[in-house]
């Protein structure tokens, strides 16, 4: 097979995967917290209910896409677009297993912060043009979160970059074959861990959707197919959110016995159920406290965390 | 951050208990024998209908969704010629049970009445009148009401003294 034949199948495979697991997500997350709350979830349609996504998907389609008549028409349906867009767009540089992987990029990590980042737009912006007090509030919320939790998402993986010497996700993977990152950089997993959370919104950090306060928050008028590209996006955002956990962290595809992508997915499988176990444990923070926990004790501990990381690469390269 | 690790543990453990759901299609949940339920109109031991046709569950009904029309046999029993229930006003109260004084309109533990068609709920006679005596297996009005009905004279009810002449009461 040629070099760019390669390229394609890699990319139309990984994009189907991490659509339809995205879209199974959903369910999966159903049934997990049913499991945790002493019930079975939803278990009619299918075996097991597996085929819920599909009538989920059906109801979606069906639905009156609705765009209000007092939203910004243009950046209303370009918002749930744009955070499709960028979470699929870091999927790029994830490397799932050697050989497999879309793009190999040197400033790889960097990749993904900035695809990151980009994704709030789409929320602000979807917030905005919506036109409605809750959406606004809502993406009010989003901004602030996630410029606090950008600042030290960044932060807490500069000890991996320390460590790894490089930004390449590849060399930072190879980089752990003695020992996961996850046992030097304890600090920055934990803080990565936590921004992570806050970057993809979920539970304990989904303040910007707060169904008890804000409706819907930055989604309320969304409906059909745009609501469903907004859901998706949360969903893609928690797998690229584990997956990275898994490369910078854990290891990547390295592990005994079984073959390196089925490492890779039984790691990120792991860390998406630690994500949904969170969701069905702990109660949403007041929303100053969000601010201040990031602030104060978030971005100081990570700032120690690099520091020491530092100070030891340093001392034990002199 | 301890209490809530220690949150997530217990609540991980939770995969390990008991489901409380009830799969209900599969697996039917125990009804309790007084649930209010689907009403129906009972007959007494001797297969007659109970009901007399007095009106008092059609006056007791809070949504008036009982309807009947009164009537007489041959023999002077009162009957209704057409009773009629709107389940989709009904809201199981039971008053109508409770204003019964023949116990012929009881409800029963069956909730199934689903129906996709609205008027597919409005319950005539025949619907409602079931067979046997429901929840009181002997009780029979009108061996216990004092009325000459068909072969039955006054006097002749269980309990029931042989008529007086009043005439004959006097000093």
């Amino acid at each position: 097979m040629s070099e760019l034949a390669r390229n394609w199948l890699n990319i139309i495979v990984i994009l189907i995967v991490v659509f339809s697991f995205a879209a199974l997500l959903s369910w999966i997350e159903r049934r997990l917290l049913g499991v945790w709350q002493d019930r079975y979830g939803p278990n009619r349609v299918g075996p097991f209910g597996v085929l819920q996504v599909v009538a989920d998907a059906i109801k979606l389609l069906t639905k009156e896409d609705w765009v209000p008549p007092f939203a910004d028409k243009a950046v209303f349906v370009l918002a749930p677009a744009i955070i499709f867009a960028t979470t699929l767009f870091a999927f790029a540089v994830v490397p799932i297993a050697p050989g497999i992987g879309v793009a190999d990029l040197n400033i790889g990590l960097l990749f993904f912060l900035a695809m990151s980042s980009l994704g709030v737009y789409s929320i602000v912006l979807g917030g905005w043009a919506s036109n409605d007090k809750y959406s606004l509030l809502g993406s009010f919320r989003a901004a602030a979160q996630m410029l606090s939790y950008e600042v030290f998402m960044g932060l807490s993986l500069m000890g991996v970059v320390m460590l790894a010497g490089s930004f390449n996700l590849h060399d930072i993977v190879t980089a752990q074959e003695d020992l996961w990152f996850c046992v030097p950089q304890i600090l920055g997993l934990m803080t990565f861990a936590v921004a992570g959370i806050a970057e993809a919104r979920r539970l304990p950090f989904d303040l910007p959707e707060a169904e008890n306060e804000l409706v819907a928050g930055f989604h309320t008028e969304y409906s059909s197919m745009k609501f469903g590209l907004f859901f998706i996006g949360e969903y893609v955002g928690i797998i690229l959110i584990s997956a990275m956990m898994v490369t910078l962290f854990f290891g990547g595809w390295q592990g005994p016995l079984l073959p390196p992508l089925i490492w890779f997915l039984l790691k990120t499988s792991i860390i998406i159920s630690c994500f949904i176990l969170l969701r069905a444990s702990l109660p949403r923070p007041r929303y100053d406290q969000l601010m201040a926990y990031g602030w104060k004790v978030m971005l100081p501990l990570t700032l120690v965390n690099l520091l020491l990381t530092g100070a030891i690469v340093l001392a034990w390269e002199s | 951050m301890w209490n809530s690790l220690k949150t997530m543990w217990i609540i991980f453990l939770h995969m390990f208990r008991r489901r409380v759901t009830i799969q209900y299609p599969d697996e039917k949940p125990g009804i309790p024998p007084r649930w209010r339920g689907r009403i129906i109109l009972s007959r007494d031991p001797d297969g007659e209908e109970r009901c007399v046709a007095c009106y008092l569950c059609a006056a007791a009904c809070p949504v008036d969704c009982i309807a009947l029309q009164a009537t007489e046999d041959e023999h002077g029993r009162r009957y209704p010629e057409f009773f009629r229930i709107n389940f989709s006003r009904c809201i199981f109260c039971g008053y109508c049970e409770e204003a019964c004084p023949t116990d012929a309109i009881q409800l029963t533990p069956d909730f199934e009445i689903g129906e996709y068609d609205r008027k597919n709920l409005v319950y005539e006679k025949e619907d409602l009148l079931i067979d046997g005596p429901g929840k009181y297996p002997d009780y029979n009005f009108y061996r216990v009401a004092g009325l000459a009905i068909g072969s039955k004279n006054k006097g002749e009810a269980e309990n029931e003294k042989p008529p007086v002449d009043p005439h004959s009461l006097l000093p």
